[in-house]
């Protein structure tokens, strides 16, 4: 068992990092609250709503409407551009192609990707330049959460930072809520709230009351 | 996701690695390529076929002599060797069959056949006035065989082009009003027929017409005829005209079982049906070895696409999580399967259409790329893409998210 007696409940517009060595489950966790993965027993909220019992293609809906994963690795569409990596949700939304440029262009600015980089294929860019199309990818759909699995953890501190405050900026300028996973606490403390994890438990459930600010001057 | 985003995600995925395309949409190219070429050529064999069989007559019968057998015996002679049919069946048909348009009485042998030194063998017809509109033959210079020669027993001939060219040289003019010699008796050319080309057994060019009377008294010496050729007034009469002239022949021969018949009516549609039939068989044969490369070349496809959801793993993970349906994954798989082979397709039937084409220019054999068979093959390229695509798509669709974004 990966997980167990894990318990809490993460309000609306809040940046909780969850934190854990290798192993301890944190991997688990965040598949069951992506909605990627049901928990064996126990039961899970997302916006007053049970995700533990519905079928892969509801869970499908409820990631598609609700959750922007962001991950270590971005895994974006290699050979394709950047608008179109981050219209890429909004294709399986059904939206209109108009809509969808308008909104992947909103989310490109909130996730702070300079305006002459769209157009680029994403293998042209930097880590830290396709980590920020991953978060605009996120955003694109209003989800009410946004996972982000280990985001820098292929990004050097400088490059790191920088994803950082984009997260801490949306979270502050757009109220979005964010999970931050990471085993690294320097890291972490960049969030408001930092859960603690190990071997599957709940083992500290804290404010972050010195909240890391990144240096703006970097 | 529209119609138009699995275009557009198909297009991108197939030309992100043109060479490995080309290659695997290749086994399908050549595939159609072949199936298009074979039905072309067998198609091709069944219209020339069914062509000169309708240059012998439109809406024709032909009544020949059938066994001679007595009741009661086991022994015949050979079909068509009796001497069964005579002038007066050819006379009662014409007067008694309202649906009988026109009716040509024949009686044919061979001959030795001289003229100015020249000499050939060659097949002699004794006929009547009306056999050109029954046999559909035309007279290329002089006139045909008249009621007027056959009533007078005049001792004139019409020559094929073939004959003319043995007998006179190759292209020769002014034939019509020479002697040639039948059998030692002399005979005088009134007219050349206009080649009609061989039907695959006998050449109608090398041919003499007599009339038929006069070859009855000079070559035969006897009364018989060989053939009767009846041409009936339309296409649907056949059948009837067919089971009439067999009622009216008994009745004039005194058969009253049908079985003992001394004749046998052949029925022009039904040497077309079976010259059909044998170049159907023909061209199943010829498509399904074509067909044989189809299946290898969408074993081709199948390959290709396992082995592109293989390396797509990590986008197919990503994909579902944010939020792609099985449906939605198998379709874009599916999708991409079904561009290559449609492709694959079409490029094969230019290549077909092209090889057909070379077929009959260098080849000399006549070839017929219909329609039909381009529909059929835009049909099956798409139905193998379908069959081919359907595992791998499923495999896709059926990829855990959760290992799918963790594959290396």
């Amino acid at each position: 068992m990966a997980l167990r007696a894990a318990s809490f409940s993460i309000g609306d517009g809040e940046f909780v990092a969850i934190m854990g060595p290798s192993g301890s489950g944190k991997s688990t966790l965040m598949h069951i609250l992506g909605a990627l993965d049901t928990p064996t027993s126990g039961t899970y909220l997302l916006d007053n709503q049970d995700v533990c019992k519905l079928s892969d293609d509801e869970l499908a809906d409820i990631r598609k409407d609700k959750i922007g994963f962001v991950f270590q690795s971005y895994n974006l569409l290699p050979r394709a551009s950047v608008l179109r990596n981050v219209e890429l949700p909004l294709m399986y939304a059904g939206a209109s192609k108009k809509e969808r440029e308008e909104k992947a262009r909103q989310a490109l600015i909130a996730a702070g990707l300079l305006q002459d980089r769209w157009g680029h294929l994403s293998n042209q860019l930097s880590g830290g330049q396709m980590q920020r199309v991953a978060i605009a990818r996120a955003l694109v759909n209003d989800p009410t959460i946004i996972l982000a699995d280990e985001p820098t953890g292929n990004l050097d501190t400088k490059t790191g930072e920088i994803v950082l405050d984009t997260f801490q900026r949306l979270n502050s300028e757009h109220s979005r809520t964010i999970v931050l996973i990471t085993h690294e606490r320097y890291v972490a403390e960049h969030a408001q709230r930092i859960i603690h994890i190990r071997d599957g438990e709940i083992i500290k459930d804290e404010k972050n009351i010195k909240q890391r600010v990144v240096n703006h001057h970097a | 996701m529209t119609i138009n985003d699995i275009f557009q995600e198909t297009f991108s995925a197939v030309t992100v690695n043109k060479v490995r395309s080309g290659l695997t949409i290749l086994g399908i190219v050549i595939g159609i390529g072949s199936v298009i070429t074979m039905i072309s050529i067998g198609s091709g064999a069944a219209g020339s076929i069914e062509e000169s069989i309708q240059s012998i007559g439109s809406n024709l019968v032909m009544v020949m002599p059938g066994f001679q057998r007595g009741v009661g015996t086991q022994v015949s002679a050979g079909r068509g060797s009796a001497q069964t049919l005579t002038q007066a069946d050819a006379d009662a048909i014409r007067d008694e069959i309202t649906l009988a348009q026109a009716v040509a009485p024949e009686i044919s042998r061979r001959y030795q056949i001289t003229a100015k030194g020249k000499n050939t063998n060659t097949q002699v017809i004794g006929t009547v006035a009306a056999y050109p509109e029954v046999r559909n033959i035309q007279v290329d210079t002089g006139v045909f065989i008249s009621e007027q020669n056959v009533r007078s027993l005049s001792r004139v001939a019409v020559l094929g082009p073939s004959t003319r060219d043995d007998l006179f040289g190759e292209g020769a003019t002014d034939v019509v009003g020479k002697a040639i010699r039948i059998n030692k008796i002399d005979f005088k050319v009134i007219g050349i027929t206009k080649s009609k080309g061989s039907t695959g057994f006998s050449n109608q060019d090398d041919v003499v017409f007599v009339p038929l009377s006069t070859a009855q008294r000079f070559l035969a010496g006897d009364n018989y005829v060989t053939t009767i050729s009846v041409e009936a007034t339309s296409q649907k009469d056949m059948a009837i005209i067919q089971q009439q002239i067999s009622e009216l022949l008994l009745s004039h021969h005194n058969i009253s079982n049908p079985q003992l018949a001394d004749f046998q009516i052949l029925n022009q549609q039904d040497i077309v049906a079976t010259a059909s039939s044998v170049t159907d068989t023909m061209t199943i044969l010829l498509a399904s070895i074509a067909g044989i490369s189809l299946i290898v070349g969408g074993i081709g496809i199948m390959n290709m696409m396992l082995t592109t959801v293989t390396e797509r793993t990590r986008e197919i993970g990503l994909r579902k999580a944010i939020g792609a349906k099985k449906r939605d994954i198998s379709l874009q798989f599916l999708a991409e399967a079904v561009m290559l082979t449609f492709l694959g397709g079409f490029i094969g039937i230019l290549l077909g259409w092209l090889s057909a084409f070379l077929v009959t220019q260098f080849a000399n054999i006549a070839t017929k790329v219909s329609l039909m068979s381009i529909i059929l093959a835009f049909g099956v390229s798409a139905a193998i893409g379908i069959v081919f695509g359907y595992y791998p798509a499923r495999r896709a669709a059926g990829l855990n998210p959760i290992e799918a974004l963790r594959y290396e």
